[in-house]
């Protein structure tokens, strides 16, 4: 029974922190992308119908990634290279992403689907209670412990990374110094809308293993707000999405014993609870402004 | 001259580069030669900053040979023009705050060297050239003159032959300048040439061996600075005489104060801001009192307290014509009879989009009824006193209502305080009146303030510029971590004095 639960608190959790981590990465270089939500219902469709089309959920997975870095790169070229606002081009890119996945996955509605397969490793996987949690898991879990160990490692231990938060601090004074900020953010664009693509494709292909409609249901500002109240820092975006899992899957179970408690404020809880406790754990003002990329949401055109 | 060799380390011929139709450098011509201490003058807007992005690497030329020890070259970036050897010292601090002393210095150089060595490194340079800095602070903890350190030693440890220095003072106190040309000296000893951007005519005739003046984008003249006067090289960069003040005849405070502080305290507003701690002071008619300080030791928040945009804790903290007003608005403190000009031009003291008659509308809609017609607004009114306003301060305007982001600096600045001091106010409120604005404007509006104290108003003047406090303030305080020093009359002190008192030391210290 434990067992069991912990493997769906993992499985609730693994696409909220893929997201949260692109979108880190991405606010890291001073870009705010709001369209996260566009990006993983994309990766979503894609996942579901390369998998569809081709029987093969690994190619799916692909197509969802190749998807929502397509849609990030649409958001790049108006955000970096027209300088749009970017707020509103990232509000866009959600309504976008919303209403083009729902035309692309009209005939894929009540198919079902072949679910990705686990990768046990041998004999690890038989150890009691957390064998199956964390080594029988499918690939994209792997692919997401991995991703927040790399990302932290390039952020903080690699010359690029110090680049990537200096130009997120200050890209002005970063291009006086030669730094090629634009090439810079696009990059960081790319790997945010990897990053939701593959969310969307775990959605689709691992979670609930069907298409359906919106099924994103607001995980992709979830994972907004997780990189907020994170202070941007991975190890926190780790900690808060599988909080929310953990909450998410309780609270599943309490509406199936039956309290009492309308269910409808059972659902609300996960999204109150991990904001709460993000907000109590970065209660240190001083780290987050440290933290806080400072010219997050401006856009920044190099002079001639 | 004074030459350590017959061949120039760098050579410009004719370097032109244009914005459009504008020409911001027109054939520029430049020698500079090993161990050189050379200065490049000009007036705000003369082409110092086009000049010393295409030297860089940031900008390229239209025209013009660059010539690095005898070979012409093309310098396409940054990166290229710090393998070359030239390094540069910015003006407005391209420091990132967020990143710590050797991670600010790390994202600087080309290598890939481990960020502990670079620690090690800059640590060695550091103690080498007498500039203390600690690898793992963060910037945004460290004073103006311990970033500047760091622009330095990340300069330096590129390894340059030429240093670019861009306004190097501007920011730091008397004291920190001398510790500065030390260091330069240092450094022009052992080789290296300097080339130094200033505007600031006595200290480049205390360091610098030649001088180069710009002005519209030409070099107009070179020269040995210590062979001129101020006032000679002054009249090479403006191009006519500068406006000498005509003083006001000393003030007797006899009279009672028209605005007053007791023993005024406030929180800082949030973790980069600075706590104000028991400020008091007197002003009294006819006196113009300055307030001398590094940014960011409390300067706006004391501004921001006495205009009324930031309440008070207690009413009677602030008392203005004798009547507490610390728990009262700005527009309430205007309507008393008081002015407040703030330093942030566009977006502040201006709305930039919005037409300057619209600007005038809203600082004086509340105290000037000519301004509103039942309901409406006065545009007529407003677009008169405009014309009244650019008339007595000269305000150079290229249509009759342009919006306030089409002027320059010094334009705008003049509008703002003929706008302000336009109903001849009785408390004058100012922060850095003439901030980046060109020696002739600042002369103009230096001079309607001194007609106005002369008028019997009480004016304050908070400035970093210590020769503008020296040349037309009655009393002199300075505001260090938010204290403020005793004010000392201003023939009784001197900058030495007062750059003590900007550190922070002036408990104990005599008057």
């Amino acid at each position: 029974m434990l067992e069991s639960i912990l493997l769906t608190i993992a499985t609730a959790a693994t696409p909220l922190l893929l997201a949260a981590l692109g979108e880190l990465v991405v606010e890291r270089s001073g870009v705010l992308n709001l369209g996260v939500e566009g990006m993983m219902i994309m990766g979503a469709v894609g996942g579901f119908a390369g998998m569809i089309l081709t029987g093969n959920p690994f190619i799916g997975v692909l197509v969802g990634v190749a998807l929502g870095v397509a849609l990030s790169l649409l958001f790049g070229f108006l955000v970096l290279t027209l300088a749009t606002n970017q707020y509103a081009t990232g509000l866009a890119l959600t309504i976008f992403g919303l209403g083009l996945s729902g035309l692309l996955g009209e005939s894929f509605i009540g198919r079902s689907s072949v679910r990705m397969p686990v990768l046990n490793i041998p004999g690890l996987s038989d150890l009691p209670v957390i064998g199956r949690l964390l080594f029988g898991q499918d690939i994209i879990f792997y692919l997401s412990i991995l991703i927040v160990i790399g990302v932290t490692w390039f952020l903080f231990s690699t010359r690029q990374g110090l680049k990537l938060r200096a130009i997120g601090d200050n890209p002005q004074s970063a291009h006086a110094l030669g730094i090629k900020v634009l090439r810079y953010r696009y990059l960081a664009v790319m790997f945010g809308g990897a990053c939701a693509g593959l969310a969307g494709a775990h959605l689709s292909l691992v979670y609930t293993p069907q298409w359906t409609e919106n099924m994103t249901a607001g995980r992709g500002w979830i994972a907004l707000a997780l990189v907020v109240f994170a202070s941007w820092r991975p190890f926190r975006v780790l900690a808060g999405a599988y909080f929310f899992g953990a909450v998410s899957i309780g609270q599943l179970h309490a509406q199936a014993l039956g309290l009492g408690i309308p269910s409808q404020l059972l659902s609300a809880l996960p999204y109150l609870a991990t904001i709460l406790v993000l907000v109590i754990i970065s209660q240190n003002r001083r780290l987050t402004l440290i933290n806080t990329p400072a010219s997050l949401g401006k856009s920044f055109v190099p002079d001639r | 001259m004074s030459l350590n060799g017959p061949e120039p380390l760098l050579t410009l011929r004719g370097l032109t580069k244009s914005f459009g139709s504008f020409k911001a450098n027109d054939g520029v011509d430049l020698d500079i030669y090993p161990g050189e201490i050379h200065a490049l003058l000009g007036e705000n807007g003369a082409g110092k900053s086009t000049f010393v992005k295409m030297l860089y690497g940031a900008l390229q030329p239209d025209a013009g040979a660059i010539v690095w020890r005898g070979q012409e070259t093309v310098i396409p970036s940054p990166a290229h023009a710090r393998q070359l050897g030239i390094g540069m010292v910015f003006q407005h601090f391209s420091l990132f705050e967020a990143l710590t002393v050797a991670e600010n210095v790390a994202v600087a150089l080309s290598g890939d060297e481990p960020l502990r060595k670079v620690a090690a490194d800059l640590e060695a340079v550091s103690r080498q050239y007498g500039l203390p800095l600690k690898a793992n602070a963060r910037v945004h903890d460290l004073s103006v003159g311990e970033r500047q350190r760091i622009e330095i030693v990340r300069c330096l440890l590129g390894h340059p032959d030429l240093i670019i220095m861009d306004e190097p003072t501007s920011v730091l106190t008397p004291q920190e300048v001398e510790d500065l040309f030390a260091v330069l000296r240092q450094l022009a000893a052992e080789g290296k040439a300097i080339l130094y951007i200033s505007h600031k005519l006595e200290e480049v005739r205390a360091l610098c061996e030649r001088a180069t003046i710009l002005r519209h984008g030409k070099v107009v003249g070179t020269c040995v600075p210590r062979e001129e006067t101020a006032a000679s090289i002054a009249r090479m960069m403006v191009g006519a005489d500068i406006h000498q003040i005509r003083p006001a005849k000393p003030a007797s405070t006899a009279t009672a104060p028209l605005l007053t502080l007791r023993d005024l305290s406030m929180p800082a507003r949030d973790v980069f801001g600075t706590a104000l701690k028991h400020i008091s002071l007197d002003l009294h008619p006819g006196e113009i009192l300055g307030i001398a300080g590094i940014a960011g030791n409390g300067q706006s928040e004391l501004f921001d307290v006495i205009s009324g945009e930031r309440l008070a804790s207690r009413p009677d903290e602030v008392t203005l014509f004798g009547a507490p007003v610390g728990h009262v608005d700005i527009s309430a403190r205007r309507a008393k009879g008081a002015v407040f000009i703030s330093e942030e031009r566009l977006g502040h003291a201006t709305v930039p989009g919005l037409a300057l008659s619209e600007n005038v509308i809203l600082t004086r809609h509340r105290v000037n009824p000519g301004l509103k017609s039942g309901l409406f607004l006065n545009r007529g009114r407003a677009r008169s006193l405009l014309d009244t306003i650019s008339e007595k301060l000269d305000v150079r305007k290229s249509t009759p209502d342009p919006a306030a982001q089409a002027l320059s600096g010094g334009n705008l600045q003049k509008f703002i305080i003929g706008r302000e001091v336009l109903e001849n106010p009785r408390v004058i409120v100012v922060n850095q009146p003439t901030w980046g604005v060109d020696a002739g404007s600042a002369a103009l509006i230096r001079q309607a303030l001194v007609d106005l104290a002369q008028g019997g108003a009480a004016i304050l003047v908070i400035s970093q510029d210590l020769d503008e406090l020296f040349e037309f303030t009655d009393r002199i305080a300075a505001i260090a971590e938010g204290r403020l020093s005793d004010f000392t009359p201003v023939a009784e002190t001197d900058r030495r004095a007062i750059g003590l008192k900007m550190s922070g030391i002036f408990e104990g210290v005599p008057a």
